[in-house]
């Protein structure tokens, strides 16, 4: 499948298209197709996000996994910080990373 | 220290309403993020992994209590609680929010502080010796010339669309602590034949993709050519410096493509005009900024007695401790890099603690140093026992400065956009499979310094041994290099061969470590081992 | 068609610019135009008699055109030098203190924003062909 990530303009969180808007979630990411250029461009033409794109990845049980592990890196967060991560409760949230 | 006066004053907060303005015309859609990428970038403004990441300045690593609380402070309220200390003797905070920027420059600029030009095709901020003006080997202190140096390249119209990023170092001693001969322009202070002060400079040197080390330029410019001779530098580089390629922009491929004579050529030409435009401030202005920076005052008589009886000190002290060219004095380091911690990294409250340990100790002093540690630079002797306990209360006590857990690491792909591999968990792993002490001293100086990918922010060239995380289809992959050194016998170090999975160059490491410690002579460190032995020896031990 | 913002009081040179090689060629053109990486110096021996040099910027980032305008007015031009292409309001002050006097832009710049952006920084660091004092002189005036 194909998502579509970025920045908040303002704040600089990582978020991710939900089909209607953008969530810090990777899990609320959606499927896009084939219709990645237009979102993207009518998204950042209403700063709506900031310097988005569109990545491949995988769906799974627990939502999308993007294929690559930089992705995986900003939808978790730091793996050297887990108390700084989305998910700071739980200790094996790395392990999806790598 | 240096102050500022009225002007520089002004200077930092103009700075600040001119980009408190950009930060407006961005959010209110005025300005493409094309527009405002550059823009930011001056301000050291990144959009990073996980947020914007800002670099601040610390000019030649020196700063006073009051700006290391400022550092604190910022990372309380606008950041995560904690900042990472660079390599460039700066500081990073990962987690800043676009609106809040002009607002932490302000907060920074009551302090005399700023983030200009951390980042961009431009004049970097220019990195010193951690020692200056403590060190007994100096010849001056190069602080003042790099004052001269900031003020002068802070804005300058002509070099702020560079073909690439351009570094500056200066230095006063024949021994480097700043990897002088690894940055764009070399400064090394000298006393030519008649007594005069000058400076010898080192042009065209630099890690990234293309280590190279810059050769000698001139023996010496005077001090009252300074500037007109860097000028001279950088217009030949700014007119003729590769813009084709990002890549091969850097002025050490300038100098590698034309040869060092014609370099040398072409620069004196320009010196010879450019002598006559009047660029170069009076000697009266180097006196002025010298005056900042005069000794603090020593207590004269001061015993150079040290109470050794507890051995945790004794250890830091032997370690971590450097002679001082007053008596009754030392240079403390304080190690950023405790067993399983992030090197660099430190939080607020430590942050803060550094800074009352500096008033209380070092009269009102601070350092960061390119290995990314921070130094009390004038502790007196008796006084070190009571700072050491508060240290080592904070967790700001390992013993271990210069040796194999003293990694220099980059941030990598925990907080990097361009990395390859991780760096941090790298040098966790490191830190724990070599946690004992008594085998690290055994091991004596081993710079072991890792980048998350070819840009090198983490020195891996000049590493006694350095590790380079590439990408080995999708999954992370480790280079291992030995034989680098960014000290005065500068060198570059070579890949081993095939890479490893992290465990696995954990291993090697220790393969070559045990191999050195049974190849050595008497006295000789881990580089000189490597160099009387070679690579071959070294690459048989490890892929056998 | 480009709008031409100057900042001279003489009237705007008529004639259009040739390119360097051109202008070699044919020494008697009085405008000139030259392109990034094209060496300003080969423009010294006809300083006096041209009337207007311009600049290119292929792109904001390409900063060539810089050390070509201070060439020019360290070798004493006083005619009209002006930048053109990719030149935006946040690069006019440096382009002023480089010895640029006109500005032809790609694209429009906000008269006001870029009156702010000029007047923005009351003194600088160092000297340039805008004969600025720079603060070290004002320090030891
Ligand atoms: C996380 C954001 C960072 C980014 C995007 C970044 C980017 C880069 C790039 C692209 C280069 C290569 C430049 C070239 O060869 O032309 C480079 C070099 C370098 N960076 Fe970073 N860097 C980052 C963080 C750091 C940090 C945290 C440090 C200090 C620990 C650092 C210190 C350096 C140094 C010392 C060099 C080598 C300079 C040279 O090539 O001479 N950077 N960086
Ligand atoms: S070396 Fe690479 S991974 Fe490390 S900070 Fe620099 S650019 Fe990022």
């Amino acid at each position: 499948m194909k998502i579509l990530t970025g920045n908040d303009l303002k704040t600089g969180d990582v978020t991710w298209w939900t089909g209607q808007d953008w969530s810090r979630h990777v899990e609320d990411a959606v499927d896009v197709e084939d219709h990645a250029d237009t979102i993207l461009r009518e998204e950042e033409a209403a700063r709506r996000v900031n310097v988005p794109y569109v990545i491949e990845a995988e769906q799974t049980e627990d939502g999308p996994r993007p294929a690559h592990i930089k992705d995986r890196v900003r939808a978790l967060g730091p793996t050297v910080r887990p108390d700084l991560t989305l998910k700071p409760a739980d200790p094996e949230a790395g392990n999806w990373v790598i | 220290m240096y102050q500022y006066d009225q002007y520089d004053q002004k200077m930092v907060d103009t700075r600040v309403e001119e980009f408190r303005d950009q930060v407006n015309r961005r959010l209110a859609g005025e300005l493409t993020e094309d527009q405002f990428k550059p823009l930011r970038l001056m301000n050291g403004l990144y959009l990073q992994l996980h947020a914007y990441m800002l670099r601040v300045a610390i000019p030649y690593g020196t700063l006073n209590g009051k700006q290391m609380r400022m550092l604190g402070h910022i990372a309380r309220k606008y950041d995560r609680d904690y900042g990472h200390f660079t390599t460039r003797q700066n500081i990073q905070y990962n987690w800043i929010k676009l609106e809040d920027a002009p607002d932490i420059l302000a907060d920074l600029a009551s302090v005399e502080m700023h983030a200009i030009q951390t980042s961009g095709n431009c004049i970097r901020n220019i990195s010193s010796d951690q020692f200056a003006g403590a060190t007994a080997d100096e010849i001056a202190d190069p602080r003042p010339w790099a004052e001269i140096l900031r003020q002068w390249s802070s804005f300058h119209p002509e070099f702020s669309y560079l073909p690439r990023k351009f570094k500056i170092a200066v230095i006063a001693s024949d021994e480097d602590r700043a990897a002088m001969r690894l940055h764009d322009i070399g400064i090394q202070l000298i006393h030519n034949d008649a007594g005069e002060l000058g400076a010898k400079f080192f042009v065209g040197g630099g890690m990234g993709r293309t280590p190279m080390i810059a050769p000698e330029i001139r023996d010496f410019v005077p001090a009252d050519e300074l500037i007109s001779y860097a000028e001279a530098c950088l217009r030949v580089y700014n007119r003729y410096g590769r813009r084709d390629n990002k890549y091969k922009a850097r002025i050490k491929i300038l100098i590698h493509e034309l040869g060092a004579e014609e370099y040398i050529r072409q620069v004196e030409q320009e010196f010879t005009h450019m002598k006559e435009l009047g660029l170069n401030p009076p000697v009266e202005e180097l006196a002025r900024i010298t005056g900042y920076f005069a000794d603090p005052p020593f207590e004269d008589g001061a015993s150079d007695d040290i109470d050794l009886s507890d051995p945790d000190f004794a250890l830091w002290v032997d370690q971590n401790t450097a002679a001082h060219k007053q008596a009754g004095y030392a240079i403390a380091t304080i190690s950023l890099k405790p067993r399983s911690g992030i090197p660099g990294d430190a939080s607020s409250a430590q942050i803060d603690l550094m800074a009352d340990l500096a008033e209380q100790f070092s009269f009102d002093e601070l350092r960061v140093t390119h290995s990314q540690n921070i130094v009390l630079p004038h502790v007196k002797k008796s006084d070190l026992y009571t700072l050491w306990q508060k240290l080592d209360e904070a967790g700001l006590a390992p013993a271990n400065l210069d040796l194999i857990t003293d990694s220099i690491a980059c941030p990598g792909l925990d907080y990097c956009s361009l990395a390859n591999a991780r760096s941090i968990p790298l040098a966790q792993k490191i830190s724990e499979r070599f946690a004992d002490l008594g085998r690290q001293r055994e091991l004596g100086e081993l710079k072991l310094k890792i980048s998350g990918c070819i840009n090198a922010c983490g020195h891996h060239h000049a590493g006694h041994i350095g590790i380079l995380g590439v990408d080995r289809k999708g999954t992370e992959n480790y280079q291992l290099l030995l034989g680098g050194s960014a000290a005065e016998d500068t060198s570059l170090a070579k890949i081993t061969g095939p890479g490893f999975s992290e465990d696995g160059v954990i291993d090697a490491i220790e393969t070559v470590t045990d191999l050195y410690l049974e190849q050595r002579e008497d006295g000789e460190r881990f580089i000189d081992t490597y160099r009387r032995v070679g690579m071959e020896r070294f690459k048989e031990a490890i892929y056998g | 068609m480009v709008e031409v913002i100057r900042m001279r009081e003489d009237e705007p040179h008529e004639e259009p610019a040739v390119s360097l090689d051109a202008f070699l060629d044919q020494t008697n053109a009085t405008a000139v135009r030259i392109e990034a990486g094209e060496d300003a110096r080969q423009l010294i021996p006809f300083l006096d008699r041209l009337a207007l040099i311009e600049v290119d910027f292929p792109v904001f980032g390409d900063g060539r055109g810089y050390s070509a305008a201070q060439i020019l007015r360290e070798e004493g031009y006083t005619g009209e030098l002006r930048a053109s292409g990719d030149v935006l309001v946040d690069q006019l002050a440096y382009l002023k203190r480089c010895g640029f006097d006109a500005f032809a832009p790609d694209a429009p710049i906000n008269p006001q924003v870029m009156a702010q952006a000029l007047d923005r920084y009351e003194d600088v660091y160092q000297g340039t062909t805008d004969s600025r004092a720079p603060i070290w002189k004002l320090r030891h005036a």
